[in-house]
């Protein structure tokens, strides 16, 4: 392809390199990105692994046992007023999951279905 | 004071005396023409937010003896030739071979009987413009420098989640097979006999992407500016209509029925990081782009920083809404009916309908692939979101998902494909930009 006439008509060959030249570099760049975003999402999984390892017994225990020992980190037991064991622990995982916080730093007094 | 002769003069300065001139009748048809654009955006709603502004500016600039925006300083301009302010006429002789640029002697030996007294402007500036030139002139100035599509770009970033796309990078590759209607488009404008510069104006149409393909325009091919724009704005509301007919030609009900598994959680670090990291990377690997993907991710950077709320609101609502309105008015100036009326328009018209097919039908075919390649689990509808037009394309994957089964819920899987699609215009964008510019 002729760059000096890329200003004027091109013919057939020429408007044919054109354009499965400019598919090729889109397509060319979006796999690198690609591959840049796949790599930047591996990094940001093994932070993220890293940053959870010092403290591997601290979330997920808390919400079920009313009774019984507390798990380390949990504050205290939560009273349940006609509220299955199952259904309080799905509600404090909700409430903790809309928070942003794990679960061993809130503290929940007591849960009571309203009639 | 003689009573007759100042109402001669009066008829004849009027815009009325403009229709019995010399192809006088054009302007009438122009001005049908943008009352028909006026209905389609405020009657069907299609795009209303630009269509109605370009509409508006192109009945404005076709009312004879306005003078809010003047062709022949542009042509000028884009030329880089002396400029006749009264007359508005560039210095240029157009031929079958192109155009000549005339010497100041050259034109005033054939300057045409009952033209006015020539006040040559030798070389124009965007100061001349503001000096010589009408409302539409001064505001058309954003267009010619590039700022209005960047500054729309700014606020298409704020109000983007990459989220989908970040969560699922192979979305990517369907981002860039929805850019084939581009270069075919382009090649079959070259064919039609359109420059490289026209031809690479009229196949970004393909990309689905108003802003993108206004810039590319404007600086390729700005004398096609009204009839692209037109064509695009047009097209992109009329997506539902060109792309479930093929969506359902290319995809089997087995296929369209595939629910797609949801995608991971994406941090926040990594919502932050993402702009920064795509702005770098496509930037240097196509310095072209720097623009649009700039202002794109500058953009997301302000929504996802958390920091910058206000700014973030801004460019989502204010600035959005202030550009898009300087935007419109002043790209429907440009469709000055002497320039419009022309089968270049009809040409154009038609290689944009065949942009958008083709690319949809690029998404869905490497959409198929994919679902082929792993093993069922992607749906190949949200192939054909791979064209930009954000939400409007991923909601047609949406639709078209539940018409074979109503349980399927593809939204959040198409977004991925849509704002690659962003991407990939801009990518596409820049090469053309980067080779004809």
């Amino acid at each position: 392809m002729n760059p000096v006439a890329l200003t004027a008509k091109m013919g057939i060959g020429d408007a044919g390199i054109a354009a499965v030249l400019g598919y090729a570099v889109v397509f060319f760049g979006l796999v690198l990105l690609m591959c840049v975003v796949i790599l930047m999402g591996k990094a940001m999984a093994g932070t993220r692994k890293q940053a959870e390892a010092p403290t591997p017994a601290a979330a997920p225990a808390a919400p079920a046992a009313p009774s019984g020992t507390p798990a380390p980190g949990s504050a205290g037991e939560v009273k349940l007023f006609d509220v299955p064991d199952k259904e309080a622990a799905i509600l404090m995982a909700i409430v903790a999951d809309k928070m942003g916080k794990p679960l061993n730093e809130l503290r929940f007094k007591s849960i009571k279905e309203v009639k | 004071m003689d009573i007759l002769q100042t109402l001669s003069k009066l008829v004849s300065d009027s815009g009325f005396a403009g229709f019995f001139l010399d192809g006088g009748w054009k302007y009438l048809v122009m001005i049908v023409i943008a009352c028909v654009l006026l209905y389609l955006g405020i009657g069907k709603k299609f795009e209303p937010l630009l269509l109605v502004g370009i509409a508006f500016g192109a009945l404005l600039t076709n009312i004879p003896g306005a003078g809010l925006y003047h062709m022949g300083m542009w042509d000028a301009y884009v030329n880089e030739c002396a400029y006749d302010a009264a007359n508005d006429a560039a210095l240029i002789e157009v031929t079958d071979d192109g155009s000549r640029v005339l010497t100041v002697e050259e034109y005033l030996a054939n300057l045409p009987a009952g033209a006015k007294e020539p006040n040559i402007v030798e070389h124009l500036s965007f100061t001349d413009v503001a000096h010589f030139g009408g409302l539409l002139d001064i505001l058309y100035i954003g267009v010619k420098a590039g700022v209005y599509p960047c500054l729309i770009f700014i606020g298409i970033g704020a109000m983007t989640d990459f989220g989908p796309l970040i969560a699922r990078p192979s979305s990517l590759l369907l981002g860039a097979a929805a850019q084939l209607g581009v270069f075919l488009a382009m090649f079959g404008a070259m064919l039609l006999g359109f420059t490289g510069p026209e031809a690479g104006s009229i196949g970004i149409i393909g990309g689905a992407d108003g802003p993108t393909a206004i810039l590319t325009t404007s600086k390729l091919a700005p004398h096609l500016l009204g009839p692209i724009a037109i064509a695009a704005y047009s097209y992109m509301a009329l997506i539902p209509m060109i792309q479930k007919p093929l969506m359902r030609l290319l995809t089997t009900e087995k296929e369209r029925k595939v629910k797609m598994q949801q995608a991971r959680d994406v941090s926040k670090v990594e919502k932050i990081v993402f702009p920064i990291l795509v702005a770098v990377f496509v930037i240097l690997l196509i310095p072209s782009t720097a623009p649009l993907i700039g202002c794109l991710m500058f953009g997301n950077l302000l929504r996802e920083t958390g920091v910058t709320e206000r700014l973030s609101d801004t460019a989502q609502n204010a600035l959005m809404n202030i550009v898009t309105l300087f935007l419109g008015i002043s790209v429907g100036a440009t469709t000055v009916a002497t320039r419009f009326l022309t089968l270049q328009t009809i040409a154009i018209v038609v290689l944009g309908v065949i942009a958008f097919m083709f690319s949809t039908i690029g998404g869905l075919l490497v959409g198929k692939l994919m679902y082929v390649l792993t093993g069922g689990k992607v749906n190949p509808l949200i192939g054909s979101a791979g064209v930009s037009a954000v939400p409007m394309a991923a909601r047609v994957s949406q639709q078209v998902g539940q018409e074979a089964d109503p349980s399927n819920f593809l939204l959040m899987h198409a977004m991925g494909p849509n704002v690659a699609g962003v991407i990939g215009s801009a990518i596409a964008a820049g090469f053309l930009i980067a080779v004809f510019g």
